[in-house]
């Protein structure tokens, strides 16, 4: 039988059993076809950042438009691939059948078929409408500010209500929404977090704005969609969704990270010195500052000059690196945060992420190891 | 006596074919010219798809490092730029060189050196975008080049000014032909043919060539200014300097929009032609399908900011665009259904033009309904910029364009060539495309809704695109091994095929009149026709058949001389904008014998005796 | 008369209009666009520019309204010359055509000497917003306007050696045609850039 299929293909001689041996090759590419669609299946939850798993009321309301037009086309689909393949096996003939009727059309038919369509796409109008208008409107209530800056090839984000800065990870609370203001600081970007909040281009000229509040922690991924050049392949985030508490403590560390000013110098209080620090008093000010090995190397190796790890302050031309301890990911969101990664990232970024503006600085391994260790601290 | 468009004055001369390569250069002959498109096409869409293979390869296992990123983004610039403009569009005027004088019983074009002038800056256009890659400067910024990524800032070396350039060196000879198409079809019909008698592919051509005319000019303005920014410090394109890179977008999608119709309309020609020719039937309600296709024309400069929707234009601007793109839906629709009514009730002749044919209609029909999904704004900022979209163009362009123009070529081959292919090996060649074009596509739908952005060179294990992306990088193979298959036909055509006759599908129009390959003079007398199907009627009143033409002398027709002039003026362009892009190393002088080689080659073209 | 031997040289066409007309007409509605482009462009950067030279202080407008002018006039000399050629006067019909060419000349000029005095002025391509769409809308209409100009000086040359007879009186119609166009389009930008402040 297998033969016949393949003996017509090659000699596309028409034997008594063509019929069949079509029937097969269509049968195959069908199968073919049902194997890739298969393929793709499971729940959405075995994608993490499927758009298909929304977890806000954002993306609920645009998943539910698409659902509309998903199963429209589906049912479009099935009818009138259907009726291809109807006419395909219904009126197959030969060079010697007889001339079929010549007909030229039917207005009728054309009216109706014309009139079906439009009747299917103004059902899918009226809710397409209706959700555009929802989406551009940013619910009233106590949001939590968030500004987005894309830079190539990382995500800057400040918390405007708090004085805070961080970058690639995004911690936001359950139960509140979030509504974000972003720009870039170079070359188009698009912030992209499927399960919450879609996506939206980001301009120098004019901030985009996009919103969603979730009722479900967790950690979210999210990538940059607009192609910006080099790295646009490994410009990606997270967005850590946690109940009030955690988040009041996530902002309540970030501040923490912020040299501590010590109290004016007086008689009779003088500032405890922390270990591994040392005490400095210069004027009225007192510095504390942190000399283990590690708080050198930043110095030294010139870290300082693009890195902040002051949450309160922005500042550097680099991803601001309180909190990086702790983060899931480092590189712009998608490399595992393991001291290994965290150190290889230090000591060879260009071999990691090519093209960024960190340079390799020649670190020796043991150099890099501290530094990370350094980090892991903060 | 009224003269014809086949005018018989001038000295009679006896019609040989001439050979050579310097008859090649010089030629002025709309067939020649249409095989000169169609070779050049398939040698860019080979480059093509070794980009693509490149790209699937790179893209088959996650975190790979087969390709730097470097490479990764030229690879997919040059893809699209080299697969749209330099294949799908003259795989299309392979089609409209050859076959629009035919369909319309004229002898040629209206400007036939004009007609070789665009084949040849074509050709240059094209031999440039892709020197580019000899000096490791492909392009790199997307085939839309979005601002302000394209900016001399962010795009520092030379790759973007080679797409600048040489996309506006193709735009020339698509205007060039848009012209010339657009005079030959109003003004070069055989005497009977009206407008509502011509050929459907004639009439797709037309559509076609009015929106090159109209929409060409509006990607060349922004050309000039991204050139401009690159290359003079203008900052039409540069925040710094007070330019808005959304007018990039705007300007390129005003283009861009109808640039896609510019891509499919052909197709819908084409497969209006196959499909009532092989179901034995007329096509069904050609006036509807003549209207749907003026009408989505008109409607395509109107729908361009749906390819902006997550740009955040505001609810006002996005509803107007979602409902115009939901509108033009209805006309497209329209004509799938039209082409299941030709095939309704038909006899249904199953040869390689009509596999190819049928699978476009169910390609396109998947096409059309990912379109149609995306169409709507909210759900398409989770589509857009994904790998969702991918599969949208791809179906539409591959599954829709590449689909059609292969059934053109199995249905035309015969009278482009003279020679029959094999019927077995073409459609062994449409189930290995079929097949590795679902399997390479399909699953871009679902790995894009469920997370993959597009132009990313690589991804992170662990998203669940591992399995998906691996089954699209063997469909790939699967789908080149199909034009192995194709090139293995035509060289066994070549060598041992059978001889074609003038009419072996029992065709409905003016081309299967002639004998195959025509003469150079196409038609021996002047053809009035009575009907949309002309062939079909003359058979009907011959009592069936119609003897097989025989070659005639062709003593007493006139034809255009053959010409150097539009090769030369082509060379001339070429170095006008050769002279703009190294400006710094040949100064002024350069434009200026730039210049003078583009003027003294107009000059002798403009005063080159004719008659 | 004339147009019949006009077209014994050509077949007829199917809208009664010779080939190259309509090739020239084609080609102008295409043109259309690339400088309703050029001039949409302008438009959205109006007022945009983050810094001056600004319009005001940059506009001198009668020189600018002379060369309008005698654009304007050109179209008329130019009707007048095909006029003659159509009756075979050749001498009025260089008289006329030589006129068109002169006021082509002198717009061009007037568009060189004014680009160099708002160049002295601070207003460059590179400077601002302003500078980038004026000089690049006015600076291609004025190559359309050089081209025009030996196009029609070509036309000159081959009418004093004769050869544009009654019968090749359409070769002058399709270089005039061309010329009305690049003056309507100037018709557009004078008000849009020099009036609209």
């Amino acid at each position: 039988m297998l033969e016949s299929t393949v003996y017509q293909l090659l000699t596309g001689c028409p034997r008594m059993d063509q019929r069949n041996a079509r029937r097969r090759s269509l049968a195959g590419a069908l199968a073919t076809f049902a194997v890739a669609l298969l393929a793709g299946c499971g729940p959405a939850s075995n994608y993490k950042q499927s758009s298909l798993d929304p977890k806000s009321d954002f993306t609920s309301m645009i998943h539910s438009l698409f659902q509309v037009e998903y199963y429209l086309a589906l049912a479009v689909f099935v009818l009138v691939e259907g009726a291809l393949l109807y006419v395909i096996l219904r009126f197959r003939g030969k060079a010697e059948d007889p001339e079929p009727e010549q007909v030229h059309g039917n207005t009728l038919v054309e009216v109706i078929w014309t009139a079906i369509p439009a009747l299917i796409l103004a059902a899918l109008a009226v809710p397409t409408v209706k959700t555009i208008f929802r989406t551009y409107e940013v619910p009233k209530g106590d949001a939590l500010q968030v500004e987005v800056i894309g830079h190539q090839w990382w995500w800057e984000f400040r918390y405007p209500q708090y004085g805070l800065v961080t970058a690639n990870e995004l911690h936001v609370p359950t139960g509140r929404t979030v509504s974000l203001r972003m720009i870039t600081q170079d070359v188009l970007h698009s912030f992209w977090l499927p399960q919450l909040a879609a996506k939206r281009d980001v301009f120098q000229q004019r901030t985009s704005t996009l919103w969603f509040r979730t009722e479900k922690e967790g950690l979210y991924p999210g990538q940059c969609t607009e192609f910006c050049g080099l790295q646009h392949g490994r410009m990606a985030f997270q967005v850590m969704a946690q109940s009030p508490a955690g988040f009041e403590q996530y902002i309540a560390a970030m501040k923490a990270s912020a040299p501590p000013a010590a109290p004016a110098a007086s008689d009779s209080a003088k500032p405890t010195a922390m270990a591994g620090t040392t005490t400095t008093t210069l004027g009225a000010t007192t510095i504390v500052a942190d000399t283990t090995q590690g708080a050198q190397l930043f110095m030294m190796k010139g870290c300082i000059g693009c890195h902040s790890l002051n949450a309160t302050k922005p500042m550097g031309v680099g991803p601001n690196l309180a909190g990086i301890g702790t983060r899931k990911y480092i590189a712009a969101g998608w490399l595992e945060n393991t001291d290994q990664n965290l150190a290889r990232w230090i000591q060879h970024p260009q071999d990691v992420k090519h093209g960024v503006i960190m340079p390799n600085l020649g670190l020796t391994d043991a150099e890099a190891q501290t530094l990370a260790a350094y980090l892991r601290q903060h | 006596m009224a003269t014809s468009v086949l005018d018989h004055a001038g000295t009679a001369a006896i019609h040989q074919e001439k050979t050579g390569l310097w008859s090649w250069i010089t030629t002025v002959d709309h067939k020649r010219i249409g095989v000169l498109y169609g070779a050049s096409a398939f040698f860019f869409f080979l480059l093509g798809g070794l980009e693509a293979l490149l790209i699937r390869v790179q893209l088959s296992r996650p975190d790979n490092t087969f390709v730097t990123p470097e490479f990764y983004n030229q690879l997919f610039t040059m893809h699209g730029t080299t697969m749209i403009f330099l294949a799908v569009m003259p795989f299309s005027a392979m089609f409209f060189n050859f076959f629009i004088p035919l369909h319309l019983g004229a002898r040629d074009v209206a400007f036939p050196r004009l007609n070789a002038f665009s084949y040849w800056v074509f050709l240059l256009g094209g031999l440039f975008l892709n020197a580019s890659f000899l000096f490791g400067a492909a392009p790199n910024g997307g085939w839309f080049g979005y601002a302000n990524l394209s900016s001399r800032q962010f795009s520092p070396g030379p790759n973007m000014d080679f797409w600048a350039i040489g996309l506006q060196i193709l735009g020339i000879a698509s205007l060039a032909a848009g012209v010339n198409f657009f005079v030959t079809i109003l003004n070069m019909r055989t005497p009977g043919m009206k407008l509502m008698r011509m050929p459907m592919f004639v009439w797709a051509s037309f559509i076609t060539q009015l929106l090159v005319l109209l929409s060409f000019p509006v990607i060349t303005v922004a050309l000039i200014m991204l050139m401009f920014d690159r290359l003079f410090g203008t900052h039409f394109f540069v925040p710094q300097g007070g330019g808005d890179p959304l007018l990039w977008q705007h300007l390129f999608w005003v283009f861009g929009h109808p640039e896609v119709y510019i891509l499919i309309l052909p197709s819908f020609g084409i497969v209006s032609e196959v499909m009532p020719v092989f179901s034995r039937k007329p096509l069904f309600g050609y006036a509807a399908m003549v209207f749907a296709m003026v009408f989505i024309a008109v409607l395509g400069f109107g729908v361009w900011s749906h390819h902006m929707f997550a740009t955040g234009m505001g609810p006002i601007a996005d509803t107007v665009f979602s409902l115009a793109t939901m509108l033009i839906a209805i006309p497209t629709g329209v004509k799938i259904f039209n082409w299941l009514g030709t095939a309704w009730g038909g006899s249904l002749q199953m040869k390689t033009p009509m596999y190819f044919a049928l699978g476009f209609i169910a390609m396109f029909i998947i096409g059309g309904l990912s379109g149609v999904m995306h169409s709507a704004p909210p759900a398409d900022l989770q589509q857009t910029d994904t790998y969702f979209v991918v599969a949208h163009f791809h179906y539409v362009l591959f599954g829709g364009s590449i689909f059609a123009l292969t059934s053109g070529a199995y249905y035309w081959w015969p009278k482009m060539f003279g020679r029959l292919l094999d019927e077995g090996l073409g459609k062994l060649h449409f189930w290995l495309m079929l097949i590795g074009f679902n399997l390479t596509f399909f699953p871009m739908h679902i790995v894009g809704l469920h997370g993959m952005p597009r132009r990313v060179y690589t991804y992170s294990a662990g998203f669940g695109f591992e399995t998906l992306n691996l089954l699209e990088t063997v469909g790939a193979f699967i789908l080149a091994t199909s034009f192995v298959v194709f090139i293995f036909n035509v060289v066994k055509s070549w060598r041992s095929g059978l001889q074609a006759p003038a009419d072996p599908w029992n065709g409905a129009t003016l081309e299967w009149a002639i004998p195959s390959p025509p003469q150079e003079f196409n038609f021996p007398e002047e053809i009035t026709v009575h009907s949309r199907d002309p062939l079909w009627e003359m058979k009907r009143s011959a009592g069936g058949r119609l003897p097989e033409p025989v070659r005639t002398s062709g003593a007493g027709i006139h034809l255009p001389p053959p010409s150097i002039w539009p090769l030369m003026a082509a060379v001339g362009v070429m170095l006008v904008f050769l002279s703009l892009m190294l400006h710094e190393k040949t100064g002024p002088v350069g434009i200026f014998i730039a210049m003078s080689v583009l003027f003294l080659s107009i000059y002798k073209w403009a005063f080159e005796p004719v008659h | 008369m004339a147009h019949a031997e006009a077209h014994a040289l050509h077949p007829a066409t199917n809208t009664g209009i010779d080939n190259r007309k309509l090739a020239i007409w084609t080609f102008i509605g295409s043109e259309c666009l690339f400088f309703a482009s050029l001039i949409s462009t302008y438009l959205v950067y109006k007022g945009k520019s983050l810094v001056g030279p600004f319009p005001k202080d940059i506009f001198e407008i009668e020189l600018v309204t002379a060369g309008t002018a005698l654009l304007l006039f050109s179209s008329l000399f130019v009707v007048l010359s095909l006029n003659a050629t159509e009756q075979g006067n050749r001498k009025k019909a260089l008289l006329w055509l030589g006129a068109t060419i002169l006021c082509g000349v002198f717009f061009v000029g007037m568009q060189v000497y004014e680009f160099t005095h708002f160049v002295h002025k601070g207003l460059t391509l590179q400077g601002n917003l302003f500078g980038a769409s004026f000089f690049t809308l006015t600076g291609f209409h004025g190559t359309h306007v050089t081209i025009g100009v030996i196009w029609l000086g070509t036309m000159f040359i081959e009418m004093l050696r004769g050869h544009v007879p009654p019968a090749k009186a359409l070769n002058l119609e399709i270089a005039a045609l061309y010329w009305h166009f690049v003056d309507v389009v100037w018709i557009v930008i004078f008000p849009v850039v020099y009036l609209m402040n």
